[in-house]
């Protein structure tokens, strides 16, 4: 049975379906709990947004508070995976990869391939990223191409709720490491989802609407982005295909090269900055495997090559927004050679 | 290598020095509570965390810095600006996101920074600030400048990588760095005596070969005595310091934080405790000050915030004109 709820219920749901059926599933990250020795409520945040609420209590011993030191935590959420236990670790801010990096994609990336084979290490860290929050240049970022350049990590950015815990639920019992990416502009984004256990299998694309004259590919946030542009566009005669990558590594490069191969025309949206991001990836790739089949210089519709800036008045034109997916559109429709 | 600073003196403070130093944490204070009351009306965007109650510390070390010294600063960082000197109509109006902000508009209030005054940002990193201090440090020893770094970091920050490093390249390098560990008792809604493994943060700095010092965070004079120990060793060249400032904030961590963690700590702390009441006490009875003067400089506050909000209010936001500009050097 499927019910409408948020993002953020979406993410407690799968967490605690997955800690219910395997033992080995925890939970550990700043204020997962909250109010560790503090004299008031014990479980007093369930993390700064509130996703892992309750599971203290309904799962003693396996949600752990940690003190602000993530190089530590993360990286014994690593350590741990490599010996028995699947960890699901919070890096709150993606921002905050800075001070633990190291222990992500020099340690948990490598294992696998440079032992040989031999090491399994089935880490999931949870990491709030994108702007619109007015949370300035350190807490806003889109660092998500960065985890998709390293071998050997899985980068997952679910769209909706229904992704958020079909993705989730697939990433804690996947034997990689899965960098997951949720904006934190969603949390309150309220969707259809099913109450039951599932899955979403990672390198699948979602095709989120069908269309015959331009091919959208859009990642995380920007995948509602997009549909905001194709009605617009719809309602002038254009139809657009709109595809949800849904984790950029892997990438499921045949649902996006057959798309444009229907249609001809390519505009990639992507919340991260434009030089070496999903956008340019994306281009590169139906550049090289469907040159044959473009009608149209590809465009790219990203933030800006600054970092976020605070003031409102900044930030809304920082994020790609609805106007400029649908301006991009219609260069590439009516370009002419 | 700790000793309590159980009853601290007051010392070579005239009373125009001691009007000042009630000036700013009265102006820390009001700029708060003013920054407190228009969130709440939801006109101020972003994240914002008050220094309310810790008023003490910044003001306590920072009468002691010039223009040769640096200090890093932290998410809760208004407190740390106004004692190093930061316009606050400049402040206010970054915190409204506007162009004539201390940065233009860009930082907010995590980000509120004046190079000019020796002030290198608040920071939304925890455990951004003490690395750099190192750096502002070793700056001001190789040129020979006398100036120190002074690093102002929490509880919380205190358990994070980069502060530890720092300690002990600071102390390794005989640095002119003040490390002034503010523990409000809290990091979000982590307690400080759970995340803290030893009894105390001050307890770390003999692992790192340096003095620490634990002082009372809501008495400005213990602050003041501790911080000018410190400053003048550094500034003679006997290395770093670590100094732990005690006391409680007043709000939440953040603006709308729930606060279900806490005890009814708060109410105790403004009534029996707070820095700016014992202040005027103490200098009211030792005659050095009248409490007619120090009513002057809270009107004269009550004025300046005033000011401050009515103008950000009304200053000009950022245009498209501003969004790509600032990200590299222009020649
Ligand atoms: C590297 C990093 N980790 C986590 C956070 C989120 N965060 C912001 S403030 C804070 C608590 C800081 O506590 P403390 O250092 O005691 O400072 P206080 O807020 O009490 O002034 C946390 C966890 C962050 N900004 N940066
Ligand atoms: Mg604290």
């Amino acid at each position: 049975m499927a019910r409408t709820i948020s993002y953020r219920e979406a993410l407690n749901e799968a967490l605690a379906q997955e800690m219910e059926r395997d033992e080995s599933v925890i939970v550990l990250g700043e204020d997962n709990a909250g109010g560790a020795g503090s004299p008031g409520e014990d479980d007093a945040w369930g993390g700064v947004l509130g996703v892992t609420k309750g599971l203290y209590h309904r799962f003693p011993g396996r949600v752990l508070d940690t003190p602000i030191s993530e190089s530590a935590f993360v990286g014994a959420a690593i350590g741990a995976a490599t010996s028995g236990l699947r960890p699901v670790a919070e890096l709150m801010f993606i921002d905050f990869m800075g001070v633990c990096f190291d222990q992500i994609f020099n340690q948990a990336a490598k294992f696998r391939y440079m032992f040989g084979g031999k090491a399994k290490t089935p880490v999931v860290i949870r990491t709030m990223y994108g702007a619109g929050l007015r949370a300035a240049a350190q807490h806003s970022q889109a660092l998500y191409p960065i985890f998709t350049h390293i071998p050997g990590l899985k980068v997952v950015v679910p769209s909706s709720p229904y992704e958020a815990k079909g993705l989730m639920i697939q990433s804690i019992r996947d034997d990689d490491p899965v960098i997951f990416c949720e904006h934190k502009a969603m949390y309150d984004v309220t969707g259809e989802v099913p109450e039951d256990s599932y899955t979403i299998p990672f390198g699948e694309a979602g095709v989120v609407r069908d269309g015959d004259d331009v091919t959208i590919v859009a990642i995380g946030r920007m995948v509602s982005v997009a549909e905001e542009a194709a009605k617009q566009l719809a309602d002038s005669g254009v139809e657009a295909e709109i595809i949800d990558p849904r984790t950029t590594s892997p990438l499921d490069t045949e649902t996006i090269l057959e798309s444009v191969e229907n249609t001809g025309r390519l505009v990639v949206v992507d919340e991260a900055t434009p030089r070496c991001n999903l956008a340019t990836d994306i281009s590169a790739l139906v550049a090289k495997e469907a040159f044959g089949s473009l009608r149209a210089p590809i465009e790219m519709v990203t933030a800006p090559h600054t970092p976020v800036p605070f003031s409102d008045a900044l930030e809304d034109l920082y994020i790609p927004d609805a106007q400029r997916v649908a301006n991009a559109v219609k260069t590439v429709v009516e370009w002419k050679r | 290598m700790t000793d309590t600073l159980s009853t601290a003196v007051s010392h070579e403070l005239d009373g125009n020095a001691l009007l000042d130093a009630y000036r700013t944490m009265r102006t820390i204070r009001a700029f708060e509570e003013r920054v407190h009351a228009e969130f709440a009306t939801g006109e101020i965007p972003g994240f914002v965390h008050l220094y309310a109650g810790e008023e003490a510390s910044a003001t306590g070390v920072c009468v002691h810095l010039d223009d040769r010294d640096a200090i890093a600063s932290t998410h809760r960082g208004h407190g740390h600006c106004i004692a190093k000197g930061v316009d606050v109509k400049a402040m206010m109006a970054e915190i409204y996101g506007r162009r004539t902000g201390s940065c233009h508009g860009k930082g907010g209030s995590m980000h509120i920074a004046d190079l000019s005054k020796g002030m290198l940002g608040a920071n939304g990193i925890v455990g951004g600030g003490p690395p750099l201090i190192c750096g502002t440090a070793l700056a001001a020893k190789q040129k020979g400048t006398g100036g120190v770094g002074v690093a102002f970091f929490g509880d919380g920050a205190s358990n994070q990588g980069t502060t530890l490093e720092a300690l002990n390249l600071a102390s390794v390098w005989q640095l002119p760095a003040i490390f002034v560990a503010e523990n409000n008792g809290y990091a979000e809604a982590t307690s400080s005596t759970w995340s803290v493994a030893a009894d105390n943060i001050a307890d770390r700095a003999a692992g790192f070969g340096m003095p620490g010092v634990i002082v009372d965070g809501f008495d400005f004079f213990a602050v003041h005595e501790a911080a000018a120990e410190a400053i003048q060793r550094a500034r003679e060249g006997g290395g770093p310091t670590l100094i732990e400032v005690k006391f409680t904030r007043y709000f939440g961590h953040f603006e709308g934080d729930q606060q279900t963690y806490r005890a009814d700590e708060v109410a105790n702390a403004r009534e029996h405790l707070d820095c700016l009441k014992r202040f005027r006490t103490r200098v009211t009875e030792t005659g050095q000050v009248e409490a007619a003067q120090l009513d002057a400089v809270d009107a004269q506050v009550t004025d300046l915030i005033d000011a401050a909000v009515e103008e950000a209010k009304a200053a000009p936001k950022p245009t498209a004109a501003d969004l790509e500009t600032d990200v590299y050097i222009e020649y």
